[in-house]
Order: structure tokens, then sequence, then C-alpha cells
């Protein structure tokens, strides 16, 4: 069973303090959507505002079309499973995963046959006399998210689940995550600071910066095309680089920019009139930055510091008026820290930010 | 260097002397010597002679000693549960951090500061007959007012009810303490659960303090069976020795009749029945918390 999620125009605020700022938002049933923003964005507010555990100060929050932020958390249909897991210290995994059905008054075998089901399919039937403590992490993560499956709900919430874990089992948990949501089909969100974590799972990533959502989109539109100037340096590691703007010329549709220690650089794009490069910022990720071979000549670029990760290089460095670039190349790369390389932009993965931060993209590809 | 080693050894253990000395003094020699007073017929003047267990056939030949054991056994079966409950209910009430709340927690700890001569002397004005408070209300509705304090029954629960008063705060403390120490998130995987406030109190707040219920029950039972000055000062035992505790026993066959090595040996089996309470109630509460763990 899934369920779509409508969140019109919510708001949430402590005493004066706005916590979310007139938020909307629409989920479609069985879609994985994952909440992603800094700390202190308000993502896992809004999260608890769907499972009631927070007051809306203004606003609606519908699931299946049916109104419920007047409802308890418990007559919403939805689960959660916390970052601290929460399990129930005293009762066995057993216990702590049949609590809810018992408390709607379910049938004894109805209870045991989906709690039977649901720690086959997390394979924690085994552990199902233990309590807690006796679990590893990823032993009561599992178990947390077992009780929320059991309830068979309408949407899955999730509250930074993986935090707690090390970095492999996170890995492996974040597979079982998008296994598990492609077998139950259930509307899931998900909350996290991860980035990785959120392009990996999400049919669509929410990201939320300042109480307002900056951008909705799946997660290559987020990283292709971010609407703003922070979402391209919130997503993508390492992060976008962004040069100032000296000036900006259209030319019907190619456009003659001039950035910082980038010199001249023409490009496709399709600028509002109103666009001014007071204020205003080039953005260019590593990988889109080529570094040439020995001999050609393009744009100086002063290498600082070399980290080589293997398949790829990165190189921080420096323009010729000082201005930080950060450049990928392949893992072979010779480069040291000291030489100065020669680089080219891939014009067509150009992005403009104007001095609200506004993005506008390259149309050339 | 090993010279020094050993000096700053030696040195540690002068930390902890002044209250090694205060507990020797206090605690560990007149346990030994209670002991070996309890096998002597001895009173205040002067050495006495070997007994053996002559002392303590006495004191199980005593009615006056069976009855205040079965004074005592009463009000601490009484008091103790009394007092666990209240302080868990005033504790539950008081659990949120409002100006409301933290006045009146400071209200009901207050009692237990004063000491107990002002405890008794409040309640005597509650419980004494003719002007009593509670006399008073009687006669306004038109009853035969009870005389509390000299009626048998009623004098032990009056000293009861003054007890309750006084140590309550302690217990509503250590419950609070440990209320606060729950995770908010268990209450909030209960409300996305459907738990009823009856199921959440049960399943999830109970269980989670057990470790502190069995802690205030202990404690009680073990300051419980030394009443002592409640029932001194508000009934003096009476009517006809039915509000005498133990304590008080000992105090009387000690010090009225200066018979010592009778009164050490009522004090051995006051000992006894508070180490047996205390091993009972701390043997139950670890097995239990072996199975929760």
């Amino acid at each position: 069973m899934s369920a779509s999620i409508e969140i019109t125009n919510v708001t949430k605020r402590y005493g004066a303090l706005a916590v979310l700022d007139d938020i909307s938002l629409s989920i479609k049933a069985g879609e994985f959507v994952v909440f992603l923003g800094p700390s202190g964005c308000g993502k896992s507010t809004l999260l608890r505002m769907i499972a009631g555990l927070e007051d809306v100060t203004a606003g609606t929050i519908s699931v299946a079309e049916q109104r419920v932020d007047t409802l308890p958390p418990g007559k919403r249909g939805v689960a959660m499973v916390f970052q601290s897991y929460a399990l129930y210290p005293h009762m066995t995994v057993a216990q702590n995963m049949s609590f809810g059905l018992e408390n709607i008054g379910l049938p004894k075998d109805e209870i045991e046959r989906r709690v039977q089901q649901a720690a086959a399919t997390l394979e924690i039937a085994h552990l199902l006399d233990r309590k807690p403590q006796k679990l590893s992490g990823g032993q009561r993560q599992r178990v947390a998210i077992g009780r929320a499956i059991v309830k068979e709900p309408k949407a899955f919430l999730f509250d930074e689940p993986l935090s707690n874990l090390d970095a492999a089992l996170r890995g492996r948990t974040r597979l079982e995550l998008a296994q598990l949501h492609a077998r139950l089909g259930s509307t899931m969100i998900f909350v996290t600071h991860d980035q990785v974590e959120a392009m990996t799972l999400a049919d669509r990533i929410v990201i939320m910066h300042n109480r307002k959502i900056e951008q909705i989109g799946t997660p290559m539109e987020i990283y292709r095309r971010p609407a703003s100037r922070f979402v391209a340096g919130f997503v993508g590691s390492p992060a976008m680089n962004f040069v100032p703007l000296r000036s900006v010329a259209a030319n019907g549709r190619t456009v003659k920019i001039g950035a910082s220690g980038l010199g001249e650089i023409h490009a496709a794009f399709r600028l509002p009139a109103s666009f001014s490069p007071e204020g205003a910022s080039l953005g260019i990720r590593a990988e889109d930055i080529t570094v040439l071979p020995a001999g050609q000549t393009g744009i100086a670029l002063k290498a600082e510091v070399v980290e080589r990760l293997g398949d790829r290089t990165l190189i921080y460095g420096q323009l010729a008026d000082g201005t930080k670039l950060t450049a990928e190349t392949d893992g072979r790369s010779e480069a040291r820290g000291g030489d100065t390389l020669q680089i080219a932009l891939d014009t067509t993965a150009i992005h403009l930010f104007d001095a609200a931060g506004t993005a506008h993209h390259s149309e050339g590809d | 260097m090993a010279e020094s080693y050993r000096r700053s050894q030696w040195s540690n253990g002068l930390f902890i002397l002044p209250y090694l000395s205060v507990f020797a003094v206090l605690l560990v020699f007149p346990l030994f010597w209670g002991a070996w007073l309890s096998l002597h017929k001895v009173d205040l003047f002067g050495p006495g002679r070997f007994v053996g267990l002559g002392n303590y056939t006495r004191v199980l030949a005593d009615p006056v000693f069976l009855q205040a054991l079965r004074n005592s056994i009463i009000f601490v079966l009484v008091s103790v549960p009394a007092l666990v409950i209240l302080g868990l209910f005033l504790a539950l009430a008081l659990n949120k951090t409002t100006r409301t709340t933290s006045f009146l927690r400071g209200l009901f700890f207050s009692s237990s500061v004063l000491s107990v001569t002002i405890v008794t002397l409040i309640w005597r004005f509650v419980f004494i007959p003719g002007d009593g408070l509670l006399a008073v209300i009687s006669e306004q509705f038109g009853i035969q007012p009870v005389n509390f304090l000299s009626t048998s029954g009623w004098s032990l629960f009056s000293v009861g009810v003054a007890t309750v008063w006084w140590c309550l705060g302690l217990p509503m403390m250590l419950f609070l303490a440990a209320l606060q120490q729950i995770p908010n998130d268990l209450y909030e995987a209960a409300a996305l659960d459907n738990a009823s406030p009856w199921r959440v109190l049960t399943r999830v707040t109970l269980p989670s303090i057990a470790r502190t219920i069995m802690l205030v029950t202990i404690i009680q039972i073990v300051m419980q069976f030394q009443l002592f000055g409640q029932a001194q000062i508000m009934t003096n035992g009476g009517p006809n020795g039915t509000s005498r505790p133990l304590v008080m026993y000992i105090y009387e066959v000690g010090f009225v009749r200066w018979d010592v090595g009778k009164a050490a040996a009522a004090s051995e089996f006051l000992f006894l029945i508070i180490l047996v309470a205390a091993m009972a109630q701390y043997v139950i509460s670890s097995r239990k918390s072996e199975v929760s763990e």
C-alpha cells in the first residue's frame, strides 16, 4: 500500500522563530523522496510534521488525499524510523515489532504472520527473542525498519537512519533500502544531510535551505541543472567552482563572458536582459575542466595541492589573478604541486549565477 | 624512583583516611560492639557477664518485642507502598518544565527538610482531639470525631500519615530524575505506534524506571523499619503499645530499663530484618535486570 502526500503552504514557527516558511510539495504514491540540506534547514522538522510529532503552524498536510495534520501521529497511517532507532529497550525484537499492532487490536495470528514475514525479509528472524541491547547497530537498524514494515503503512518516514552506522554498513544498508523500496513500492521520505545517500536513493531530491525549498528534482537534474548557487555548491564533491564575473555581452545566442582569471569565454546562454555581471559568478564543476596535454595552450592554472584518489586526481590551484579553482583529471596524471598546468573549460557545462544566486545554464548540451 | 612511587601509594590512602576513620569508629566498631553486647548481661554501669544467647531467648519470649515487631512490619508494609505509589504519582504529574510544576516540586520536597519534631508537631495539630484540624472538620459535618492518637489502630495509622507526608520528597525526586532519563523518542515511537496513555505508562515508562522503583523501595524499607521519632512524640507508642515500633522498644529496654544486653539482642534482630529485606530486593532486582538486558 502506498499513498501520495500533499504538503500545502506549510509554515512552522516556534514563537517568533520561523523554521519553515510556506513550504509546498507534492509527493506521488510510491515515490522515494529525499529531503537534503545542511543542519538546521528544517528538513527534520518537516518530516516530523508529516509524522505528527510537531504541530503545523499554518498550512495543511494530506496523506492519500486525506487531511492528516490535525490527526494524532498514530492515526496518520505513516511509520517512522528514527535516527536513534528508538527501540523499546525492555522489549524483545518481536515485542518491539508487534507493539504497534497490539495497540490497534490486530488478531494475534495476524501479528505473528506479519512479524515473521518482516523478520524474514530483513533477515532478523534469529534475533526475534533478543533485547535491543544485545544487538549491533546494524541489527537495531533492521529492527527499527521491521517495526515500520509490519504496520504496512501508507508511507515510510526515515529520519537520518544511516547516520549512526559505520561507513561500510552505511553503504550496504543504503543498497538494501533501495531494494526494499523496489520490493514494497511504498512511498518513502528520507531525511539526510549526506548527498551520496540522496543521489543514490532518491527518485526526487528536495533541497532545503534557510526555511525554504531551493529545488525539487531528480538527482541528475539537481546535479546537472542546479536551480541556485546554493544547490550548485551543496551538491557534488568537490564543490562546484565559482569564479566572479567581470563582464557579460550577449550576441544572439552566444554570450561573451569575462570572468576573473579565465579571460574571455564564448558560450550558448539565453540570459534575461536584466542580467548584470555585478555580483554574479560563473560556475563549473571540476570534472568539466580538462587538463591539456603538454604543448597545448589554454588557461594557466598553478597547482597548489594535488589529491590522488586512484581513479581520478584533483588539482587545487590558482588562476593567474589568484582566483581559486579545482580541476579534475584522470588517475594517471603526473601533475605535482607547484606545476603550472594548461586547462580548458567545457563551455557547454558552464552555469551563470546572478547576484541573487539564481542559476542560468548553458544551452550547449 | 621506586621509593617515591611507594611513598605516593601511601599518601593516596590519606585521602580516604578521614572517611574511613569515621566509618570505622561510628559504624564498624558499634556493629561488632553491639553483637558483643547482645551476648552479655550488662547495664549502663559496668562490665557485664557472658550469657551466650540468653538475651536472644529473652527477647523472643517477650510479648512486647513481638508486638513491636508486628507493628514495625505492618508499618513498613503500609507506608512503603504508599510512599512508592504516591511518589511515583507525583513525579509523573510533575514531570514537565513549567513554572507551576517547578514550584510544586519544591513545595512537595520542602517537607523533607523539616526536623521530625516539627513534622510531628504539625501533625499533632491535625490529629489531636478537641482542637485538632480533623476533629474540627468532623464536628462541622456532625460526625463524632475519632481520637486518632489514642485509639488502637488509628494511632499507628496517624504516625504513618505523618511519615508519608514527611518522607515523600525523596522518592518523588528520585522518580523525577529517572523519568527525565527516558529518551523522548521512545514516547514519539509509542505515539506513532498508537499506544494509549495507559499502554505508554505500563509498557514504556514503568519498565524504563524499574531499577529506580526497586531502589526507592529498598531505601524506604530500610528507613521505615527505623521509625522512632514520630511514634515517640505523637503517640509515645500507645495506646497499649499498639503504635510502638521496634526502635522504640530497643530504646525503652536499653535506656529506660537499662537492660542493654537485651536491647542489643533486639537490635541484632532489627539489623537482620533490614539486611534480609534489602538483600531480597537486591536479588530480585538484579535477576530482573539480567533478563531485561
